[in-house]
């Protein structure tokens, strides 16, 4: 399958402010069917905001679009959809209670008769052909409710598809799969530029820029900051492109004294797994890695731990102390705290200005009798936004208008606030850029060297291996096993992952 | 203040300025101490149903609790001789404990607070007109307990008690609200609960007491409304008073989704919602049209709000870019920077 006609499309002299920031100053971009360019820049940079711009979903305050060389002023998401630009959002909008050919023609079903009765077998029809497209290995009578993140993405691939896509916008879209479903998902990417489809992409991580993007641009401070070609896309070269330097030393491998556990967990089962038992521990100073597919059950272990799932038996115990079960009020004042892995709807209140977010848990130590002393919050908020170099117009701002790697740092800045002393972090560099993940892993490195122990859920096979002192394998909700730093290798990992 | 409260003021001050205009007996002081009386009865329950809102609940059982607590607040005093301030007491005990109730059916069973408290109006409601036998509860006590009289429906240099009360439980309410953990803690669960949970909040614990904070404020309610009336009708006592309280809250910019809201807002919420009664009563249109005219003023209110928010974004988006236009340094002055700050 090839598209017919391939789409021409040339941003120039985009500007878009938000209040307090200017997000895009003068950008240009230009990209042609048959291609797969890369974008890429800090934390911030307007990424996002540029893909909003072609996608329809933000009007720019200035600047022209040339679409098959006719100027447009600006998309409405209408236009954008009927003119083949389709933008997968980096927080799908799958609805799980339709099955997932309804989800694909989503607001074009295929009806039968003069009622408008839904004809389910002609929408299963139209929609197998595309999912065989995208290598889905699900049916399109599947429930939606039960794919995986890395088919939902898929679903919505499969979506933009459906509608005759000529551009193809994605927007982090690897950010929660794992390393097998990336692959899969870069060949698509790849499979789809040969049919002739344009794919703009956006990733932090500069590996699969390599492998699959043909053009790499780069924006800095919304601006752009220059463009590479396909024989120049190289790591470090994109780095110093991205933050203007070298981000120098990523890991730092330390050597730490076996130190007394701080955090132990005793036959802990969860309610996914309840069969399962996991035996832990984490020492004061050390970094352990908690490795595994996904589905694992390694996040469903942090809840159970840090008390927001009930635990189906066993003891949590922080500093030799048992935890009461279910008590998150009880885990913090013990000194675990929890950075969880979907920051939206568990670590942030998005219509919360920044101060209030980064002060909320600490707010017992900010007042007296209950009454918040505005100052000591103030100062707080302060300190926490240079100690992470949050970058907001001011604290008062709401989160939501942050971009996406601040918001990340917004969510460790509450937690690094409380002093804690067994920090369990679950994707903790999700979304975040080069430089700011140097800098949270420097972060890590600083609290272990404190003597706090953390707990590091990641997928990132090269962050388990780059920052543990020690990786725990999870499979189906056991600990497959635990490798030290010396056998430290993917396929180690992998070997026991899969089980 | 915010913005949203000072645009409220002015409409506030603007209504009042015109009823004032068409007929200065508004400005007389007989009318004004009446109004102010209104303001202090109908802005207890206001504030009260504000503490639920904030946590995205609602109370609709509002009016029938000052139905049921104000007819077993009679009873108490004039059938069973118990003293009033133990009355009070009681009736206030009975508030926390419905207020316990609504808030564990919410959070342990998980009902929906509207459904809830939907079935709390019509239970109290038939019990208030069951314990009655649908007749009047009535009393000419006012003559044998002066002192209850005179606390409750008293004036003090001409200002009615009612409307001190409301100052002094808005002025505490006011800082719960916004000086608070407390406080902190109800915008918390009314935006996210899930991340209040995360975040070590129990949301429970905070949805309850919001609920218990309401009843209780709404029994106190019924006590001045029980010495205003002096006879209490149980089929229509209170009747709609849940929908008076969620206007003022909304007109004051509450978000019935939870977690906004400030106490300024209900506050003059309640003044502009008495200022349209009487602006009914004194400019002559008939009184049927009061609730019409109550909505229409409501709806304006909040549709004004909406767009005067956008036109303000547009304004500042425009002010931004011509000061980029012009130059660079000029953005910097304006705080606008790249990306970068
Ligand atoms: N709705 C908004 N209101 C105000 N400011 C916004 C809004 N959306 C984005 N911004 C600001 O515009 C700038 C660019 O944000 P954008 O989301 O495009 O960054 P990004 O490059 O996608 O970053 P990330 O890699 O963290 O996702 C940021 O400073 C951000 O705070
Ligand atoms: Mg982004």
């Amino acid at each position: 399958m090839t598209v017919k006609n391939p789409i021409a499309l040339t941003l120039s002299g985009v500007s878009k402010l938000y209040p307090g920031v200017v997000a895009l100053e003068d950008v240009g971009l230009s990209i042609r069917g048959g291609e797969v360019v890369g974008l890429i820049g800090e934390n911030g940079a307007g990424k996002s905001t540029l893909m909003r711009v072609l996608g329809g979903a933000t009007a720019p305050d200035r600047g022209s679009i040339e679409l098959d060389g006719e100027s447009i002023a600006a998309l409405t998401p209408a236009e954008a959809t009927a003119r083949g630009i389709a933008f997968v959002h980096q927080e799908l909008n799958t609805f799980t209670n339709l099955d997932v050919a309804a989800n694909v023609l989503l607001g074009r079903e295929i009806t039968r008769g003069p009622l408008g009765v839904l004809d389910r077998r002609a929408m299963a029809r139209a929609v197998e052909p595309i999912l065989q497209r995208v290598g889905a290995r699900f049916g399109a009578r599947d429930s939606a409710f039960e794919l995986s993140l890395a088919d939902q993405q898929l679903l919505e691939i499969a979506r933009a598809l459906s509608m005759d896509a000529r551009l193809v916008i994605l927007d982090e879209p690897t950010s929660s799969l794992t390393l097998s479903e990336t692959q899969r998902l870069l060949e698509v990417i790849a499979q789809l530029r040969d049919e002739g489809v344009a794919i703009l992409f956006v990733s932090h991580r500069l590996a699969e820029i390599e492998q699959v993007a043909d053009r790499v641009i780069v924006l800095r401070d919304g601006r752009n900051a220059g463009e590479l070609g396909r024989g120049e896309i190289e790591k470090n070269r994109m780095v110093r492109m991205m933050i203007g330097r070298d981000v120098g030393q990523f890991y730092d491998k330390r050597d730490h004294d076996a130190h007394a556990p701080v955090l132990q967990l005793r036959d802990v089962a969860t309610s996914t797994y309840p069969d399962a038992r996991v035996n832990l521990s984490v020492k004061a100073g050390e970094i352990l890695g908690l490795a595994g597919l996904v589905g694992a059950g390694r996040t469903e272990l942090a809840l159970a731990t840090f008390g927001i799932d009930a635990r189906r038996g066993g003891e949590v115990l922080v500093n030799g102390v048992p935890l009461p079960p279910r008590s998150v009020a009880q885990s913090i004042a013990m000194g675990l705290c929890l950075l969880p892995e979907n920051r939206k709807e568990h670590g942030l209140f998005l219509d919360f200005a920044v101060s209030e977010n980064v002060t909320l848990p600490s707010l017992a130590r900010l007042s007296r009798r209950g009454v918040v002393d505005r100052a000591a919050e103030r100062g707080l908020a302060e300190t926490s936004q240079q100690r992470l170099g949050i970058k907001v117009a001011s604290l008062d701002r709401a989160v939501a208008e942050l971009s996406g790697g601040n918001q990340q740092k917004v969510v460790l800045a509450k937690w690094l606030a409380m002093g804690p002393k067994v920090l369990i972090l679950d994707e903790p560099t999700r979304g975040i850029d080069v430089g700011a993940k140097a800098e949270v892993y420097r972060l890590m490195q600083d609290l272990a060297n404190a003597g706090v122990g953390i707990l590091m859920i990641s997928s990132d096979m090269e962050e388990v291996i780059g920052v543990s002192d020690r990786v725990a394998v999870m499979c189906n909700g056991a600990i497959a096993g635990i490798l030290s730093s010396r056998d430290l290798t993917e396929e180690s990992i992998l070997r026991l992952a899969v089980g | 203040m915010q913005k949203k409260d000072v645009g409220l003021l002015v409409l506030v001050l603007v209504v009042g300025a015109v009823v004032a205009a068409i007929n200065p007996r508004f400005l007389s002081p007989i009318n004004l101490a009446n109004t102010a009386n209104l303001i202090g009865l109908f802005g207890l329950f206001s504030v009260a149903e504000a503490f639920v809102i904030v946590t995205g609940g609602i109370e609709l059982s509002v009016g029938s609790v000052i139905a049921l607590l104000g007819v077993i607040f009679v009873d108490l005093i004039v059938n069973h001789d118990v003293p009033w301030p133990l009355a009070t007491l009681i009736v206030i005990c009975i508030g926390a404990v419905m207020g316990v109730i609504h808030g564990f059916l919410i959070t342990r069973l998980k009902l929906q607070p509207f459904v809830v408290t939907l079935c709390g109006l019509l239970i109290y409601r038939g019990i208030a007109r069951f314990y009655t036998a649908d007749g009047t509860a009535g009393f000419s006590f006012g003559d044998s307990f002066p002192m209850l009289e005179w606390v409750v429906s008293g004036r003090t240099g001409g200002v009615p008690h009612s409307i001190m009360a409301f100052a002094v439980v808005a002025a505490v309410a006011w800082f719960t609200l916004h000086r608070t953990v407390f406080g902190r803690h109800l915008f918390a669960v009314g935006k996210n609960e899930e991340a209040a949970r995360y975040a070590g909040i129990d949301s429970t614990r905070v949805i309850v007491l919001a609920y218990v904070i309401c009843l209780v404020l709404t029994a106190v309610s019924a006590v001045f409304f029980a010495m205003y009336t002096r006879s209490i009708q149980p089929s229509s006592h209170g009747n709609f008073y849940e929908l008076y309280g969620i206007a003022a809250a909304v007109l004051g910019g509450f978000s019935l989704r939870g977690g906004e809201g400030s106490i300024i807002g209900v506050v003059l919420g309640v003044v502009l919602l008495q200022e349209l009664q009487n602006l009914v009563n004194l400019l002559g249109i008939p009184s049927s049209l009061n609730f019409a005219v109550m909505g229409s003023v409501i709806l304006i209110g909040v549709i004004a709000d909406t767009q005067i928010d956008r036109y303000r974004q547009r304004r500042r988006q425009a002010l931004g870019l011509s000061m980029l236009n012009a130059d660079g340094s000029g953005a910097g002055e304006l705080g606008l920077t790249g990306g970068k700050q």
